[in-house]
């Protein structure tokens, strides 16, 4: 059976908060579980899967034991912020495999109180790569910006055209009362801001936040008649991009692979899709996966998200509550993805609701673009 | 600028890649070749990732390449690297056909551009560790 027939998200939470310094991270997982089983109609005795990723190595446990949780089926997969992208298409495979029937995914995190220097921080020498990187100061943003020069380089990709993205998700951010910057910005406010890592001027880079969320996947069966209407799974896919011994095209992603695979699964085109949520740790990452999902050829990105092509109203909205440019990134962003996606596709999404949405995408992708880096591509339809 | 340098972090050498380092203390750098299929690789590992063979030469490359991409670096705040503000991270491209992070020293942060010819250059960060880093190649 297709995860498509199997499994659907019944129901979403996005933390409101953005700044949580009298709060743990746990408690924020917590109140994000207690939130998306609301939204679904279930209780946390329901819950007999459970996925996460990013309180520690083991956190999957810690958590379970926070919430008191025994469940059946269990997913630590951490591949930087695309994870929980990943756990949603994980645990519709759990339920289709008949491991469990109701899939909790959670996510907290204090990123902004307690100040975790995400993309500007060192890098630890101790992996095999890492002792040949390490040591020359790559940071988060560095390692974007080498693609974002590399792809001006090649297809002469300007500055404007970058700060398009981060100019059109903040005046997304204006209409999501919960967005942690909603005032209006220009392409010349952004390349006037400082450069952090060249071509990347600070407005080129996502915020810091503290949040959280959280994701009910269950069986297609059972969410036949749950509170809410269920969101299906069309399709799912993963990749992975490294430096491949030394040959790596900086500008290629592993979204190039998971995107077609999803979508092939889903067996929809890219003119069905309706909007798309688009990991934007940076505006050349928008860039760049709009390429290499293939709503445009490479090279072309540039021009595609150019003329309100990319914002309401447009052919393809992205990342309509304001993303991780202006509403929030406590760190790892995969699962806000799943959530506005769902919440446009029930129609919840109010001043910021993409008219007849239909179809979705989200892609996630998480680690280092230039350095190594993990994609999750997902394809949801409304029911 | 002794205690700059060691505040960052240093090559963690490894059974795989103690042998690229001892010739990097020699000031060369080798490359890893496979003797069965003949690709390079690069970082340096003991089983060629394309065939797995374990059967390697290591080649000493001329350390001539030139910038498939850099980035100026304004704000690293880890110990070591903050003191080194701007500095360039750049992947250069040695004649080899692979592809390694380095940085760009011997010159002024704005004038490395993409395709500029470099040469490799050692830092000696201690007795055991010289890191291979490129600068502009004369004439």
């Amino acid at each position: 059976m297709s995860l498509a027939q199997s499994a659907v998200i019944a129901g979403v939470y996005e933390h409101p908060t953005r700044w949580a310094p009298e709060k743990t991270a746990y408690q924020i997982h917590a109140e994000s579980a207690r939130g998306a089983l609301a939204d679904a109609g279930l209780t946390i005795k329901d819950v007999d899967g459970y996925l996460t990723a990013g309180v520690s190595p083991l956190g999957v446990m810690t958590l379970a034991e926070h919430l008191d949780l025994n469940p059946r089926y269990l997913d630590s997969t951490q591949i930087g912020g695309s994870s929980f992208v990943a756990h949603v298409s994980h645990a519709a495979a759990a339920i289709a495999a008949g491991l469990c029937e109701v899939a909790l995914i959670t996510y907290g995190s204090r990123a902004s109180s307690e100040r975790f220097a995400v993309g500007t921080g060192g890098q630890s020498p101790n992996d095999p790569p890492d002792q040949f990187e390490a040591p020359y100061g790559p940071t988060l943003i560095g390692a974007y910006a080498m693609c974002a020069q590399r792809h001006m380089h090649e297809f002469g990709t300007t500055a404007e055209q970058l700060a398009e993205i981060a100019v059109t998700t903040r005046r997304h951010a204006a209409l999501n009362p919960v967005a942690k910057f909603r005032d209006p910005i220009t392409v010349d406010d952004v390349l006037a801001s400082r450069v952090v890592s060249s071509p990347l001027h600070l407005l080129d880079c996502c915020i810091i936040t503290d949040g959280g969320g959280a994701v009910v996947v269950t069986s297609a069966e059972r969410g036949r008649d749950l509170k809410k209407r269920p969101v299906r799974i069309l399709g799912a896919a993963e990749a992975l991009c490294h430096t491949s011994s030394g040959v790596r095209d900086l500008t290629a992603m592993a979204a190039k692979q998971s995107g077609p695979r999803a979508m092939a699964m889903a067996g929809v085109a890219h003119s069905d899709i309706d909007m798309c949520m688009l990991y934007d740790s940076f505006t050349i990452t928008v860039l760049a996966t709009l390429e290499n999902l293939g709503f445009c050829r490479k090279g072309e990105g540039g021009a595609f998200v150019q003329n309100g092509r990319i914002g309401l109203g447009g052919a393809l909205p992205i990342n309509t509550d304001g993303g991780g440019l202006s509403s929030n990134h406590p760190g790892m962003r995969g699962i806000f993805l799943v959530i506005e996606a769902v919440k446009q596709l029930r129609g919840e999404c109010g001043p910021r609701q993409v008219n007849n949405c239909r179809i979705a995408l989200c892609h996630g992708t998480g680690g280092m673009l230039g350095l190594r880096h993990s994609g999750a591509t997902l394809v949801l339809a409304s029911a | 600028m002794a205690e700059a340098k060691s505040a960052k972090p240093l090559p963690r050498v490894d059974e795989e890649s103690k042998g690229f380092w001892e010739a990097c203390r020699r000031h060369e750098l080798y490359l890893q070749r496979c003797r069965d299929c003949g690709r390079f690789r690069y970082y340096p590992r003991a089983l060629c990732p394309q065939c797995l063979s374990d059967r390697t030469d290591w080649v000493l490359s001329s350390g001539r390449g030139s910038v498939y991409t850099y980035t100026v670096t304004y704000q690293n705040q880890a110990p070591g690297f903050r003191e080194s503000l701007p500095y360039v991270l750049a992947y250069v491209e040695l004649d080899q056909g692979v592809r390694l992070l380095t940085n760009i020293v011997g010159c002024a942060p704005e004038q490395v551009s993409i395709g500029m010819p470099v040469q490799v250059v050692f830092d000696d960060l201690t007795p055991e560790i010289a890191l291979p880093k490129f600068q502009p190649a004369e004439g």
